[in-house]
């Protein structure tokens, strides 16, 4: 464009900072709040200091947490990846009367309040005698997480060349041999992709989850209960910790993501 | 392509289908079932009452409710898509590709960090002690109240919904011909003409899908309310919460929850078919 205007352009680069500022404000306070050793944080911080990370360390309820969130989100993304995968091949190879329908379906999940799902899942779940259990967190996550793993395959899907899969028939290749030959490697960095999404998805969801989970309660759902409770920096340090695996799981994604289209 | 479905087609097929309609639609319309059940000495027995719905619905405090958090959402969403356009504006048309790509995982970042520990961290920069005020008493301004009032809400749920909105703005920004701008500077239609009459309406669609995605998620927020706005008088996610948590009441819970689904299924429309419209001259 021709007509170029440096303080405009100037303003709009400031816009933008400010606004990355409101947006990560929260998160880098939580950081910094973490290593301060004032019990109620204001300014100006007092010492550097790591008590409120050994607190946590010692802390027998959060590894009990966390331990339940790593059980809950390890299987919820095999769980999520298998059915997003099968619904990813659906859209992609497949045309049958009410395919709208059922895509609409495996996609919804994430536009429902959470506060809907949790009553929902709370309701239907002690009904079937599931509702305080492991098993009912992992059932609401494969629910909440199974949309975003079936977006990220079929993205990866719709980058294929379709004739990949008609070469695999020509040469004899029946459908299990084209998918365990074909279609699986292909999709391979996506399908490692959703599984660490769904599992960065789980490892945050807390309203859903708190609704469920009864005694097996996930790290995010002892957050809400310390937020309860008392006042404690300790949130701080759970929240950077979590924010630093979720981190690690989104940049593996992200990486294995791009890979394909750098080795071309 | 196969017209009889085919062992191979079902076994991919079928299971995340049994598993959303198990898991999500029947537990839905179990919800709907529920709000027609009567409860008794804190027991839920299956009946055909619309007295829950009486109860609810009659009920001052629930209305209150209700236009509380369709104010607080609408603004929520008006809110972010003001602050989110300009954003989103420079990242479309003034950014270098490599630049666009970093933003946009950027921008991705926050759907990660827990919105739990974030609002957390707001308290402390929005209390009457907080950081905010500490700045404004030190150029001597304040100090404001910003906590547990509407401001300290609208401030989680934009917070909450900043990063959505602008990516989904900024997509439907890169799909605006750069042609139609081209044409318009040389008819020597000015900057923020060109802005509000060639850019905006073109990328009407995907704004307005925005601004819906705001409302939705802000109206269904029961974190901000609770923890930034303090939790009284509630909104309707805060009555939910309530109404299951201590009274073991969830046929109430249900009917609100029923009501919300219909208000976002008729905002969803509205939204969508304004979306669409031709723009009328």
């Amino acid at each position: 464009m021709g007509n170029e205007n440096r303080i405009i352009n100037a303003l709009l680069k400031l816009h933008i900072v400010l606004c990355l500022l409101f947006i990560f404000a929260p998160i880098a306070g939580s950081f910094v709040f973490s290593l301060n050793s004032d019990r109620f944080p204001s300014l100006p911080l007092g010492e550097f200091s790591t008590e409120w990370y050994r607190l946590i360390w010692e802390d027998p309820l959060v590894w009990q947490g966390f331990g339940n969130t790593l059980v809950v989100g390890l299987t919820v993304a095999v769980i999520a990846t298998i059915l997003g995968f099968g619904g990813a091949y659906t859209d992609y190879r497949y045309n049958f009367t009410g395919k709208s329908v059922y895509v609409a379906l495996a996609l919804l999940p994430p536009t429902i309040p959470v506060v809907i799902m949790g009553l929902a899942m709370l309701a239907f779940l002690s009904r079937v005698n599931l509702s305080g259990t492991t098993i009912s967190v992992i059932i609401a996550h494969g629910v909440m997480c199974s949309p975003f793993a079936m977006a990220i395959i079929r993205l990866r899907l719709s980058q294929m060349d379709p004739d990949l899969e008609a070469a695999s028939w020509n040469m004899g290749g029946n459908q299990w041999q084209t998918l365990r030959y074909v279609i699986i490697p292909f999709t391979k960095p996506a399908i490692f992709a959703a599984l660490f999404i769904t599992m960065a998805v789980s490892f945050d969801e807390f309203a859903v989850a708190w609704f469920v989970s009864g005694l097996n309660e996930t790290l995010p759902v002892k957050i809400l209960g310390f937020l309860q409770g008392q006042v404690s920096p300790r949130i701080n340090a759970i929240g950077s910790l979590a924010f630093l695996s979720s981190m690690t799981l989104i940049i593996l994604a992200q990486l294995l993501l791009r890979s394909p289209e750098e080795e071309k | 392509m196969t017209k009889r479905p085919t062992l191979f087609s079902l076994i991919l097929s079928m299971p995340l289908l049994l598993w959303q309609l198990l898991f999500f639609l029947f537990p839905l319309l179990f919800l709907v079932a529920i709000s027609f059940w009567t409860v008794r000495n804190f027991q839920m027995t299956p009946d055909l009452n619309f007295g829950n719905w009486e109860r609810v619905l009659s009920r001052g405090v629930f209305w209150d409710a209700y236009f509380r958090t369709m104010v607080l959402a609408t603004t929520a969403a008006v809110v972010t898509s003001i602050i989110a356009f300009p954003a989103s504006y420079a990242i479309s048309f003034k950014m270098s590709e490599k630049a666009k790509r970093w933003m946009i995982f950027i921008l991705i970042i926050p759907f990660f960090t827990s919105y739990l520990v974030r609002v957390y961290s707001l308290q402390v920069f929005l209390s009457d002690a907080g950081i905010l005020n500490a700045a404004f008493a030190y150029i001597g301004l304040g100090p404001f109240p910003m906590l547990n009032n509407a401001f300290g809400i609208i401030v989680g749920m934009v917070t909450l919904t900043l990063p959505l909105v602008v990516l989904l703005q900024t997509f439907s920004l890169n799909f605006v011909n750069r042609d139609l701008i081209e044409a318009a500077h040389n008819l020597r239609c000015g900057r923020l003409r060109t802005v509000f009459a060639v850019i905006v309406p073109s990328a009407k669609v995907g704004l307005v899908i925005a601004a819906l995605f705001a409302f939705i998620l802000s109206f269904g927020d029961f974190v901000s309310p609770l923890y930034l706005g303090g939790g009284n008088p509630p909104t309707l996610s805060i009555m939910i919460t309530d109404f299951t948590k201590s009274g073991q009441q969830w046929p109430r819970a249900a009917v609100v929850a029923i009501m919300m689904i219909i208000t976002l299924l008729t905002a969803a429309f509205a939204a969508v078919t304004y979306a669409y419209k031709e723009r009328g001259k």
